[in-house]
């Protein structure tokens, strides 16, 4: 579901098509008809942004019809768990849950607790305005009690246990009603529920797959918690063949994740400190609980051995191991705040290290005006790409809007060294690190980032060196001095053992994050990494032929944590340690060795029996019963209900995209109540239900990519096979849509939003259907978003049709749906683009405030706009 | 070339005598494709890598001869990939070796209607200062409040899914501890 693997993932795919050889059944759940529908059994077509509605109606089916692995279920979910008395569902407050506040758009959690808890609710703006969710990645949000019983009903009867919360949040997600909001026929609903049901229990396992299609939403998050849910009420989840799958699109994103260029965190998924961690202390207090279970509680150990690893011998016990050298976050600093800042003059210098916004992120035009009220850019890249050129050929050049003699930024351009040119890790879409090594040097100017990094901090410290100014203490006191090869190359094989660690005390690599410690005598650059240079061996370069190893190939680089293939593979067996069915083995207890053992690493303290009970007062990993299998939670236990850990809501909800043709059928509240809006005359909103004047933008829009190009094209559009293969942008649409507006096959037409008009190539095609929604037809028009200015074949930027909008638990934004309009021929050009678009604003009644009227159940008339902060 | 081997290289009589009776295969094949050979045989070394392009991770081997890349392919011992390689991943040879490779340092002044060539260390150094001046200009210290803040709000980055974990690494670290905190890359969008 949001995912067309076979053309995004191909050689993924080979996987999906070898089960389908050996008999497992194939659906695919996606608006538009595409290479991987042509190779599923099913392809089930659905509005796009519907996507909980539909996983709702599949949760409501089990449950309803007590198709749930109950036994796992009881022991393994948090289902018997009781809900604080005071928690009110959507049911009860027309699609808000309790603790909502108007005024911010933000919950304040407290509700959502388990009884026997108090007072561990931390919603509220700041958890929302940081990205709070997104921070606790690795360690899952606090639960105090460590070992202590949590108030439950193993019968799952009692009507507050969050079995039964369930039940009723999900009982009007009916086939009727998936079929009024998806457009899915509820016959074609009930098949996929069947399949899913009968391939999930003891003897099966269902695998779900995700990709950018779910989580570019402003409930991204939601949709993937509703894909758990399910996984999890049918034993899918930490059992071979199962798992919930997501699809990445970089080479590393999941490595630039792991170890996070993003700024509300550090290495292993620790928060960055914001301004309420004073100290070391109170910045551990808040991050893990005192007395919770399971290894985040050893969080400490973590953060020291990384504050070891930045700051080395200046960073002792005494002064807290340099707690104090880290920059405080206070709010929302992502990509996008950041580009508004740069319009509004706050930001001075941009560094783009390998990525092209100018065309890959949303409202391409924002992105190209904020650079061009800079001081400097430095751009790296392969090739000259849209994002360094925009002074010089931008579609704003175009309209008028950026001059070059008038625009002051100053640019500069670095050639950057390619895969081959450089050693290094990239950690690929299932937590793999594979080890690459240099082949060739890179010619004239090219250097890698590794290169321009260390050399760019060298240059740093020796211009500040013997400063006084006790802000360039961190940089002053950095550990600065890794191996160089060559001529002055840094060493990223030394880079990759400090990020795995080294015991200070013999010198050696640590073997993994269970050696490391909180005293300071461990480094460790990023703990989830740590024992992939285990017994001094780069383990991530590791290449042992796929034939002549077991089933699970633990000798191809190395998988984080400690090589485990499957994450919490403890689920994979039953109470007893025994595995659910022969069939689906994967890790078990060894009773007379009195260990766990298997065909994958097992996901569990080695030698703890599966009868294993903690004392009351136990803490973090000892705390941890035999039978809890998500040893990264603060209860063990897999989360169907979140009390903490996302801002908006504990479960989730179906709302209507922020742009949308309908009201939402199922409750007052129309979209996502804690979704990121930026009310500004730059960022305009198309209307939605209650408002009026959507009718202008009467179409669904949605966009995806090609096997021949590779996002913003920076590394496609430029290579002649692949712009030979795919030249020409296009948009896909249906007869039905082409005959209403008169669009011709292969003929011109273009797309309009508030935002701006984008033309292309019409491609008419039934693998674009209209759906019946409400009695009437709805529409949907598909294009792919990879073309720019630059490059062998260009093509408008159809990220400039696409506002600035957020999931409020990471900060992404609805690339996947908004409205729009279609009309044949091409869009105008020049300054006449800007007129043509200023007229569709005011047919809609477009102003700052459209869209940003976020609750739509008490009317509560806030409109959320940028001028109030 | 006596006159048997003459002889002997016609296709038709190749095709009569050789297991190839349909002659769509070696039969037909000329001088020039027999003393053809694939770039890969006879490469000076074959190095092991990754794709570049999107997060599978399909293990690929780069050919070197003379030190230029003379092609990319998949590796078949690799078990994500079997050696298979999407078209992106078959383009790689020419993603590394083409022609679009921008070699030099290039600069765009202030109000400049082209770019200008600039020497590597200049460069380096000119970013260098300009970094110190935009964090200078950014700087807090601390909130209304009186909390600690110890960072600028006055440069930031975005990019790293296209890097290397250790790119990102000291990444990460040099712009902490210059300060920076924002620092961000595509797992944002």
């Amino acid at each position: 579901m949001g995912s067309n693997m076979a053309e995004a993932h191909p050689v993924g795919f080979q996987w999906v098509m070898e089960a389908k050889a050996r008999g497992a059944e194939v659906i695919h759940i996606d608006p538009r008809f595409t290479r991987t529908s042509a190779l599923a059994d099913l392809h089930v077509p659905l509005r796009a942004g519907t996507d909980i509605a539909f996983l709702g109606g599949v949760i409501n089916h089990i449950l309803e019809h007590d198709l749930d692995f109950r036994e796992y279920v009881r022991a393994y979910t948090n289902a018997p768990y009781l809900v604080d008395e005071r928690f009110q569902d959507t049911e009860d407050l027309d699609g808000l849950f309790s603790g909502y506040d108007s005024g911010t758009a933000s919950y304040d959690n407290t509700t959502w607790q388990y009884e026997s808890q108090t007072d561990s609710g931390e919603g509220g703006t700041r958890a929302k305005e940081q990205s709070r969710p997104d921070q606790l990645g690795s360690g899952g949000p606090g639960v105090e009690g460590g070992a202590r019983k949590i108030a439950a009903d193993p019968e799952l009867k009692h009507p507050r246990c969050v079995f039964q919360i369930l039940k009723r949040h999900f009982a009007r997600y009916t086939p009727e009603a998936v079929e009024e909001i998806c457009g899915v026929p509820a016959e074609t609903f009930l098949r996929v529920c069947r399949a899913w049901t009968a391939n999930s229990g003891r003897e099966r396992t269902a695998a779900l797959v995700y990709s950018v299609g779910w989580t570019q939403h402003t409930l991204g998050a939601q949709y993937i918690r509703a894909g758990s849910i399910i996984q999890l009420l049918l034993g899918n989840i930490g059992r071979p063949g199962g798992g919930v799958f997501a699809l990445r699109g970089h080479a590393s994103i999941q490595g630039s994740t792991d170890i996070p260029t993003l700024f509300n965190l550090l290495p292993g998924y620790l928060p960055m400190p914001d301004t309420s961690h004073e100290d070391l202390p109170s910045y551990l207090h808040k991050v893990r609980g005192d007395r919770q279970k399971g290894f985040w509680r050893n969080a400490d150990a973590y953060l020291v051995s990384l504050l070891k690893e930045y700051w080395g011998e200046a960073a002792t016990p005494e002064n807290d191991f340099r707690f104090d050298y880290l920059p405080r976050i206070n709010g929302d600093h992502g990509t996008y705040r950041t580009v508004l800042d740069m319009l509004d003059g706050k930001v001075f210098g941009y560094f783009l290290l390998g990525q092209n916004p100018a065309v890959g992120s949303a409202h391409g035009r924002l992105q190209r005006l904020g650079m061009s009220n800079l001081d400097w850019l430095v751009v790296r890249d392969l090739t000259m790409i849209e994002s360094a050129e925009f002074w010089k050929d931008s579609p704003e050049i175009e309209t008028g809007e950026i001059v070059p003699e008038r625009c002051r930024t100053e640019v500069f351009f670095f050639p950057a060294a390619a895969h081959v040119e450089k050693a290094g890790t990239f950690t690929q879409t299932q937590r793999m690190l594979q080890w690459r090594d240099k082949a060739v040097e890179p010619r004239g100017d090219q250097r890698s980032e590794l290169w321009f990094i260390y050399h760019l901090g060298r240059l740093l410290r020796e211009k500040l060196a013997g400063s006084a100014d006790e802000r360039d203490r961190p940089l002053l006191d950095l550990a600065w001095d890794y191996e160089l090869e060559g001529e002055d190359e840094p060493s990223a094989e030394d880079v990759l053992r400090r990020i795995n660690g080294i015991d200070l005390r013999t010198g050696k690599e640590v073997d993994g994050y269970l050696d490391l410690r909180a005293d300071g005598t461990t480094v460790c650059g990023c703990w989830i990494y740590s024992g992939v240079f285990a017994d001094g061996v780069n383990q991530a370069a590791r290449r042992e032929p796929h034939d002549e190893q077991g089933p699970y190939e633990n000798e191809w680089g190395w998988t984080w944590p400690l090589n485990r293939r499957v994450l919490y593979n403890r689920a994979s067996a039953d109470l007893d340690g025994r595995p659910w069915s022969e069939r689906k083995a994967l890790v078990w207890w060894d009773a007379e060795r009195g260990e766990w053992t298997g065909h994958d690493v097992p996901d569990f303290e080695k030698n703890k029996p599966p009868d294993y009970r903690p004392a009351d007062d136990a803490v973090g990993p000892a705390a941890l019963s035999g039978d809890d299998p998500f040893v990264m939670q603060a209860d063990g236990k897999g989360w169907l209900f979140a009390p903490n850990g996302v801002v908006d809501g504990p479960l989730p909800t179906h709302y209507e995209p922020h742009e949308s043709p309908v009201r939402n059928r199922l409750y007052a509240q129309q979209g996502n109540p804690a979704r990121k809006v930026f009310g500004r005359a730059e960022n305009p909103s198309n209307p939605s239900p209650p408002e009026r004047g959507g009718e202008v933008f009467p179409y669904v829009f949605t966009t995806a990519r090609l096997t021949e190009h590779h996002t913003a094209g920076g590394m496609s559009r430029q290579l002649p096979y692949l712009s030979e293969l795919q030249p020409e942008l296009f948009m896909e649409v249906s007869p039905r849509l082409a005959a209403e507006r008169g669009l011709t096959h292969l003929g011109w037409a273009h797309v309009i939003t508030s935002r701006t008009a984008v033309d292309a190539r019409v491609f008419v095609t039934d693998r674009m259907r209209p759906l019946r929604l409400e009695g009437r037809e709805v529409h949907q028009v598909w294009m792919p978003y990879h073309w720019g200015h630059t490059g062998l074949v260009d093509g408008d930027v159809v990220n400039d049709l696409i506002g600035v909008v957020l999931d409020p638990n990471v900060f992404i934004q609805e690339t996947k749906v908004a409205t729009c309009d279609v009309r044949p021929g091409r869009r105008p050009r020049g300054p006449a683009l800007l007129d043509y678009v200023a007229g569709y604003r005011q047919r809609a009644g477009v102003t700052p405030e459209t869209g940003t009227r976020i609750d739509t159940v008490t009317r509560h008339d806030t409109a959320h706009l940028e001028e109030d902060r | 070339m006596g006159l048997a081997d003459w002889i002997r290289s016609w296709p038709v009589y190749r095709q009569l005598t050789g297991r190839d009776r349909t002659g769509r295969g070696k039969a037909a094949q000329s001088g020039r494709s027999a003393a053809l050979a694939a770039r890969t045989t006879d490469a000076d070394r074959v190095v092991g890598s990754v794709c570049p392009f999107c997060a599978v991770g399909c293990a690929q081997h780069v050919y070197v001869k003379d030190e230029r890349v003379v092609q990319i392919e998949g590796n078949p011992d690799s078990p994500i990939s079997r050696g298979r390689l999407c078209p992106k991943g078959s383009a790689s040879k020419q993603l590394v070796t083409g022609p679009q490779r921008a070699e030099r340092v290039l600069y765009r002044p202030p109000y400049g209607t082209e770019w200008q060539e600039l020497d590597l260390d200049t460069a380096m150094d000119m970013v260098a200062d300009r970094v110190l001046d935009a964090r200078r200009k950014g700087w807090q210290d601390a909130d209304e409040d009186g909390n600690r803040l110890r960072r600028t709000m006055g440069l930031a980055s975005l990019g790293g899914a296209t890097l290397d974990n250790e790119e990102n690494y000291l990444i990460k670290k040099l712009f902490t501890a210059l300060g920076a905190i924002q620092i961000e890359n595509q797992a944002r969008i």
